[in-house]
C-alpha cells in the first residue's frame, strides 16, 4: 500500500509515468487499486485535514523513511502513529497473529471416489485434522472415522489421502498440522480396497 | 450512605451547639469517618472543618493518586500516617499509543523508598501506565512484610526477574494481577518461585505473559492456595493442563483459559465438560486465545452464572457467538473482536437484554484492503436488544449519524460512549456529511455521559454541541477532528465537570489553549498533540498559571516554535525534577 502511494504522487508530482519502464504491453495501464468506495473517498478528505495539519507537525504520520515522496502522500491507517489507538500490547498479539497466518486462503481442490464433480476447500480456516476431517465428512456425507497413528483409518471404507509438493499421494494426518497445510497441493478421498489397503504401513 | 449517617451525627441534638464546636470525641469521629470509602466523600470531609480534617486523614486506609506528578509521596506521606493501600496512575494515556517519548517518568521507584520509610505495614498496590524497574520489584519484594496485592496495568520497565522477586519473598500475597504491561518475558520460571510453603494467593492472572510456564509448579500452586478464586492463564497453557487446574479450583470466581486449543480425543472432551459443570460460583470468564469452535460447548455448561465474558482475543464467528451467548443469560459485560460481525452483534441483542457493557475490538485494525468487521447495523441491532446498556467501546470501518441517533433513543442511559471510526475524518458513509449530528445526538440525549471518545469527520459544530449539552462529562477524547479555535473553547467553557481533555491532530491553537486559563487548575489534566499550539503559547500559560505544570515534548527535526506535544496539569509538588531532556517544563 506504501508503495501504491508512492506511485500514485509520481503520477501527480512529476509525471514519470510516461517514461516509467514497467513490464507488459504498452497501453496496459495496471489499475490503480480501488477499495471499495467508502475508504477511497475518505481518504481523501482526511487527507485535506492531515495535509493541513502536517503542515506545520510530522508527528503525526510516521515517517518510513527520509522519502519526501511519502510527506504529501495521505496518511493512510498503518502510518499514523498511535492510531486507531490500541494498546501496545493489544497490538503486538494482532501483529504477531498476523505474521503467523501470511497469505490468504489455500484452497485446494477435493476429489472423492465415485463424486461427479471436486470442491475445493480453504484449508486456512482450519486449525486441526479433527476440524478438517468433520469438514469433509459434512461436504461429502461420508465418514471416514479416525486416524490412528501408524494405522491409518480405521473403521471405514474411506481414507482422506493429498498430493504433496513433490506430486506424491500421501496419507492425511502423519505429519504436523502446520507441515501438512503448507504442503498440500490438493485432497482425494479414495474408496473401498485401495483404502483398506492403505491400513498398512 | 455513609454521608446521610455524619450528616445525622452533626445534627444529632447531643452535640454542644452553644460550644460551636462538635462534642465527638476524636476518637469516635475517626471511627464513624473509618467507614468512609469514597475518595470523593472524603475530600468532601476534610474539608468540613480542621477536627474532621484531621479526623479524615488519620482514617484513611487507602489513597488514590489519579496523576503521580500532581503531589509527592512526601506530601502523601504527611498528611496521612495510615495507609495500607495506594492507587497509582503515572503516564498520560495517550501513552499506551506510543505518543509518549519512552523515558518520560512516572517511576515508582521514589515513591517506593518513601514508602518503605513512612509505611511498612503497607499491603496493596495498583498501578497503571507507571515505570517500574526489577529493582523497584525486589524492594517492594523485601520492604513490607504484610504485603498482600500487586496489580500493574499498562506499566513497563520490568522484567519476569521482578515477578521471581516477589513470589520468593511476600510470604501473605493474596494478589498478583499483572495485565498488558510491557514486561520483559524472560520465561516461566518466576512462576516457581512461590515456596513450597505459600498458600495464601487468592487472585492469579498472568494471562499476558507469552512465555511458557513451568506447569507442575503452577499445578502444586493453584493445588495448594485453597483460597484461589481469580486464575487467569496464558497461551501457553493447553486444554488438557486447563483441564487438571480446574479439577483443583473448583471455587474459582473468574477464569482465564488459557489458550483453549489442542486436540482432544473425545474422552478428554468430555472430562472437560464434566470439569466445567455446575460452576455456580464462576462470574467472569475469559481468554480463548486460540479457541476452537468444536471446543466451545464444553463451556457452555459454565455459563449459567456469567455476568463479565471477556472474547477480545478469542476470533469468534458469529454462529459460534451465538451458540455461546444463549447459555450466558445473566451477561452484563462483554467484549467481542469484530470477527463476529454485524451477525454476532445481531445474536448480541438477541441473548443479552440485561448487557450493561459492550466493546468491540478491531482484528485487522490495520489491514487496508476489505471492508470487514462490524458495521452501524450491529450497533443498531445491540441497542435494539440492550436498553440497558451504558458502556460502549465500538471500533469499526463505517458509520451514519442516524444509526448513532437511533442507538442513544435505544439507549438513553450511557456514561461512557467511545466510538472509534478507524479511518481518521471519515465522514458519514451514506450521506458524506461530517458526523457532528452523531455525537450531537449521544450529548442531547444520554444526560449522563461523563466520558465520550468522538471520531470521524468533525466541524466546530461537535464542540458546540458537547459544550452545550455534556454537563456532566468529565473525560473527552479528540482526535483528527474540529474546524477551529472556537471548537476547544466551546468544551472549555460549557462542561463544568471537564477533568481530562486529550486532544490529537486538531486545528486548535493558542487562542483554544489560553481560554482554558481559569478552567485548568480544576482539571486533573490537559494533553494536545500535533495542535498548532507554540512554544510561546505554553510559556504564556506557564506564567499565567504558576500552580500548573506545562510540559512540552519536542520531537526531532521539528520547528523550534512549535510545541508538538503538551501536557499540562495540576500539581501541589511542583515542576518535576525528574523530567528527561526532551521534555520541557515550562
Amino acid at each position: 500500500m506504501v508503495a501504491m502511494e508512492r506511485r500514485v504522487n509520481y503520477e501527480n508530482d512529476l509525471n514519470l509515468k510516461a517514461t516509467e519502464l514497467r513490464l507488459g504491453l504498452p497501453g496496459s495501464d495496471e489499475p490503480e487499486r480501488q477499495s471499495t468506495p467508502s475508504i477511497r473517498n475518505n481518504k481523501r478528505t482526511s487527507s485535506e485535514i492531515s495535509e493541513e495539519l502536517r503542515s506545520k507537525s510530522s508527528s503525526g504520520v510516521k515517517q518510513a523513511g527520509n522519502d519526501d515522496h511519502q510527506d504529501d502522500a495521505p496518511p493512510t491507517k498503518a502510518q499514523v502513529v498511535g492510531w486507531p489507538p490500541i494498546r501496545s500490547y493489544r497490538k503486538n498479539y494482532l501483529q504477531n497473529k498476523k505474521n503467523e497466518a501470511e497469505g490468504a486462503g489455500m484452497y485446494v481442490k477435493v476429489s472423492v471416489d465415485g463424486a461427479p464433480y471436486l470442491r475445493k476447500i480453504d484449508l486456512k480456516i482450519y486449525r486441526s485434522y479433527p476440524e478438517l476431517l468433520k469438514a469433509l465428512e459434512n461436504m461429502f456425507k461420508l465418514t471416514i472415522g479416525a486416524y490412528i497413528e501408524r494405522k491409518g483409518y480405521n473403521g471405514s471404507d474411506y481414507a482422506p489421502t493429498y498430493e504433496d509438493k513433490d506430486g506424491d499421494w500421501m496419507l492425511v494426518g502423519d505429519i504436523p498440522w502446520e507441515m501438512f497445510i503448507s504442503s498440500c497441493k490438493r485432497l482425494r478421498i479414495i474408496q473401498g480396497s485401495e483404502a483398506r489397503g492403505l491400513g498398512y504401513v | 450512605m455513609e454521608s446521610s449517617e455524619l450528616k445525622r451525627s452533626k445534627d444529632s441534638p447531643n452535640s454542644d451547639e452553644s460550644a460551636g464546636l462538635s462534642s465527638f470525641p476524636d476518637e469516635v469521629l475517626e471511627r464513624v469517618l473509618s467507614l468512609l470509602k469514597s475518595h470523593r466523600d472524603r475530600s468532601f470531609v476534610s474539608l468540613v472543618c480542621k477536627d474532621w480534617y484531621n479526623a479524615e486523614r488519620w482514617s484513611r486506609t487507602h489513597v488514590f493518586i489519579g496523576n503521580c506528578y500532581s503531589v509527592s509521596p512526601e506530601i502523601v506521606a504527611r498528611r496521612f500516617p495510615n495507609i495500607r493501600s495506594v492507587t497509582l496512575k503515572g503516564k498520560p494515556r495517550f501513552s499506551d499509543f506510543n505518543l509518549v517519548p519512552q523515558n518520560w517518568g512516572a517511576d515508582i521507584h521514589a515513591w517506593l523508598v518513601v514508602f518503605a520509610a513512612k509505611y511498612p505495614f503497607l499491603e496493596e498496590l495498583r498501578l497503571k501506565r507507571m515505570a517500574i524497574s526489577d529493582e523497584s520489584l525486589a524492594l517492594l519484594a523485601v520492604a513490607f512484610p504484610n504485603f498482600k496485592a500487586l496489580s500493574l496495568l499498562s506499566c513497563d520497565g520490568f522484567s519476569t526477574n521482578g515477578l521471581a522477586a516477589i513470589a520468593t519473598n511476600c510470604k501473605n500475597l493474596t494478589e498478583l494481577d499483572i495485565q498488558e504491561n510491557g514486561i520483559d518475558d524472560k520465561g516461566g520460571s518466576w512462576l516457581g518461585c512461590f515456596p513450597e510453603s505459600f498458600t495464601s494467593l487468592e487472585v492469579l492472572n498472568f494471562a499476558n505473559l507469552t512465555s511458557d510456564i513451568n506447569f507442575d509448579a503452577l499445578e502444586r500452586l493453584v493445588g495448594r492456595c485453597k483460597s484461589m478464586r481469580v486464575l487467569k492463564l496464558n497461551r501457553s497453557i493447553s486444554l488438557e493442563q486447563l483441564q487438571r487446574l480446574l479439577v483443583n479450583a473448583p471455587q474459582l470466581a473468574e477464569l482465564g483459559t488459557g489458550s483453549f486449543s489442542q486436540e482432544l480425543t473425545f474422552r478428554q472432551y468430555k472430562e472437560l465438560e464434566c470439569t466445567l459443570s455446575n460452576r455456580k460460583n464462576m462470574h467472569t470468564l475469559s481468554g480463548l486465545w486460540e479457541a476452537k469452535g468444536i471446543y466451545l460447548p464444553a463451556l457452555y455448561p459454565a455459563c449459567t452464572n456469567l455476568t463479565f465474558l471477556n472474547l477480545s482475543y478469542a476470533a469468534l464467528q458469529s454462529s459460534e457467538l451465538a451458540k455461546l451467548l444463549a447459555h450466558c443469560p445473566r451477561l452484563k459485560r462483554l467484549w467481542v473482536l469484530d470477527t463476529v460481525q454485524d451477525k454476532g452483534l445481531e445474536a448480541i441483542g438477541l441473548n443479552c437484554p440485561l448487557l450493561e457493557e459492550l466493546r468491540v475490538f478491531p482484528d485487522d485494525p490495520f489491514g487496508e484492503e476489505i471492508v470487514h468487521g462490524v458495521t452501524e447495523a450491529g450497533f443498531v441491532a445491540v441497542s435494539y436488544g440492550c436498553p440497558r446498556l451504558h458502556y460502549v467501546l465500538y471500533f469499526c470501518q463505517q458509520m451514519t449519524n442516524a444509526a448513532v441517533a437511533t442507538v442513544v433513543q435505544n439507549c438513553p442511559d450511557f456514561t461512557h460512549f467511545r466510538l472509534c471510526i478507524m479511518n481518521p475524518g471519515q465522514p458519514d458513509y451514506l450521506t458524506n456529511e461530517p458526523m457532528d449530528e452523531a455525537f450531537g445526538a449521544v450529548v442531547k440525549t444520554c444526560t449522563k455521559l461523563q466520558r465520550l471518545s468522538v471520531s470521524g469527520l468533525l466541524t466546530d459544530l461537535t464542540f458546540e454541541y458537547i459544550g452545550r449539552y455534556a454537563k456532566n462529562l468529565e473525560t473527552l477524547s479528540v482526535a483528527f477532528a474540529g474546524s477551529s479555535d472556537w471548537g476547544m473553547q466551546c468544551v472549555l467553557g460549557g462542561c463544568p465537570k471537564l477533568r481530562k481533555l486529550e486532544i490529537r491532530d486538531c486545528p486548535f491553537g493558542n487562542a483554544a489553549l489560553l481560554s482554558g486559563l481559569e478552567k485548568y487548575e480544576s482539571m486533573r489534566s490537559l494533553w494536545m498533540s500535533a495542535c498548532k499550539v507554540t512554544m510561546n503559547g505554553c510559556r504564556l500559560l506557564a506564567r499565567e498559571m504558576p500552580r500548573l505544570n506545562v510540559e512540552v515534548m519536542k520531537e526531532d527535526g521539528s520547528d523550534d516554535s512549535q510545541a508538538d506535544k503538551v501536557y499540562v496539569y495540576r500539581s501541589i509538588a511542583g515542576p518535576r525534577r525528574d523530567a528527561p531532556p526532551s521534555v520541557l517544563t515550562l
